[in-house]
């Protein structure tokens, strides 16, 4: 029997282009996202795409316009945002997504300044810039995306897998605890402080921009599902499935102390807007402490030079 | 349970009725949207998209759709949003129909 081989044809690269850019403009979030750049590279079932979703709604909801709005994210799935959305974005090197963010808040203050990344890039490689932003009190509005791995460079072990989870580095089982990143958060100095789950996209939307209207350095972690990275060695099953899962397994609890949000595989774990306060932010202690000193100085030396 | 009369503030409320709207070629077929509508208004198609995924579709009773707004939030894809059609007013149908639906075990509400 003679196979017959379907004759090849080179793929035509303009041609889907031109159907991607056709599509543009059907959406009403696409005047936020870059033309031509939708369908974006995420896993069917990852929770990213409503991450992103909701921090436009966000956006929509206060008013930001577009060019008072900038969003920085570092490397990872998650990083890809800065690429997707249409507005003022830079997607650095991996981990310092919030030393390039601090640059460019203290540069411009009237700027929102959104840092965007996956919990590997703001906890593993970028850990200690995290807890010092939040020490000084960074006007940063800070969205990590926690699905529990490394999930582009293929579902390794990540410093939020929780204790005897399996990843790809890790087949037996973790055998260290992950971190409670609202408590870290917290005790850090973050101002605002919550977590939820894509099950919870209103309530994401709401935490994002009641953050966006917060001076200093705020965290809202989303935990998403990654079905490819984390779901399919821990038999979490599909994105629909961990979305159910977190629909049974979560209980909101807001005002809870952050110490209570630990997260233990297979348990039921707590969301909520754990925290909200204000303190002076890194710009005004430095004008109060510096700047106006420095200058009061130079008064006296100047009067003392006329006498 | 039949109820004989309307709530007496019934003039003052409205049900909002939405038109949903799916791009079926960017769908990437996660089921959210479906899973999630709190009226049960979407259901899997059998078709495929050029992706090779099944699109969601509106079932039958298309005009449950409120206008909330969740399976355009909930959609990673940006697939699927809706549009406000009309503001209706509430009439004995409709108290009828949510009270059986909410009392009895609604195959559409209780799908899970
Ligand atoms: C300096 C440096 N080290 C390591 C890498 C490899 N790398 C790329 S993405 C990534 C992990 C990203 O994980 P996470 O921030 O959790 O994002 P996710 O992909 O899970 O959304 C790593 C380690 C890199 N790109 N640069
Ligand atoms: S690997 Fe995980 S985080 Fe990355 S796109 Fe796929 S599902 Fe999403
Ligand atoms: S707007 Fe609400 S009710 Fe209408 S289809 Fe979407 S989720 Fe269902
Ligand atoms: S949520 Fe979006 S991508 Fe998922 S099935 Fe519905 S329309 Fe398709």
């Amino acid at each position: 029997m003679k196979i017959r081989l379907r004759e090849l044809s080179h793929f035509d690269k303009e041609a889907a282009e031109t159907l991607i850019q056709k599509d543009h403009g059907l959406h009403p979030d696409d005047k936020y996202l870059k033309p031509g750049r939708i369908p974006h590279i995420w896993c069917p079932g990852c929770g990213l795409g409503v991450v992103l979703t909701t921090f436009i709604e966000a956006v929509r909801r206060n008013r930001i316009p577009i060019d008072m709005c900038s969003v920085v994210s570092g490397i990872g799935c998650t990083g890809r945002v800065a690429g997707y959305l249409d507005m003022d974005t830079y997607h650095t090197t991996h981990g310092r997504a919030i030393p390039f963010a601090t640059g460019l808040a203290l540069a411009n203050p009237q700027m929102s300044v959104t840092v965007f990344s996956g919990d590997g890039d703001l906890f593993a490689i970028g850990g200690n810039h995290l807890i010092h932003a939040a020490r000084r009190n960074v006007n940063l509005k800070v969205i990590c995306v926690n699905n529990f791995n490394f999930g582009m460079t293929g579902g390794q072990v990540a410093p939020t897998t929780p204790l005897e989870a399996k990843t790809s580095t890790t087949p037996t089982g973790n055998a260290e605890p992950g971190f409670n990143l609202p408590y870290l958060a917290h005790a850090a100095g973050a101002v605002y402080v919550a977590r939820w789950t894509t099950f919870h996209p209103r309530q994401l939307a709401h935490s994002i921009s009641q953050a966006l209207n917060k001076k200093g350095f705020t965290f809202v972690e989303a935990i998403a599902p990654c079905p490819t990275g984390y779901g399919r060695p821990n038999k979490l099953g599909s994105g629909l499935e961990e979305m159910r899962f977190y629909r049974d397994m979560t209980e909101v609890r807001n005002g809870a102390d952050p110490k209570l949000a630990e997260i233990r595989l297979r348990e039921k774990f707590i969301v909520g807007t754990f925290h909200d306060t204000d303190r002076p932010d890194f710009l005004e202690n430095y004008d109060r402490n510096v700047v106006s000193r420095v200058k009061s100085k130079q008064k006296g030396k100047e009067k003392g030079k006329a006498a | 349970m039949k109820f004989w009369r309307l709530p007496l503030d019934a003039e003052a409320h409205s049900i909002p009725q939405g038109t949903v709207n799916i791009i079926e070629s960017r769908c990437k077929g996660c089921g959210f949207c479906i899973e999630f509508c709190p009226n049960g208004c979407l259901k899997q198609s059998k078709r495929f998209n050029v992706k090779g995924y099944h699109p969601p579709e509106l079932i039958f009773h298309a005009e449950d759709c409120v206008e909330c707004g969740l399976c355009s939030l909930i959609c990673p894809e940006f697939a699927i949003f809706t549009e406000l059609k009309e503001a209706k007013k509430i009439t004995e149908d409709d108290i009828q129909k949510v009270t059986t639906r909410y009392s009895r075990r609604d195959r559409r509400s209780f799908k899970r």
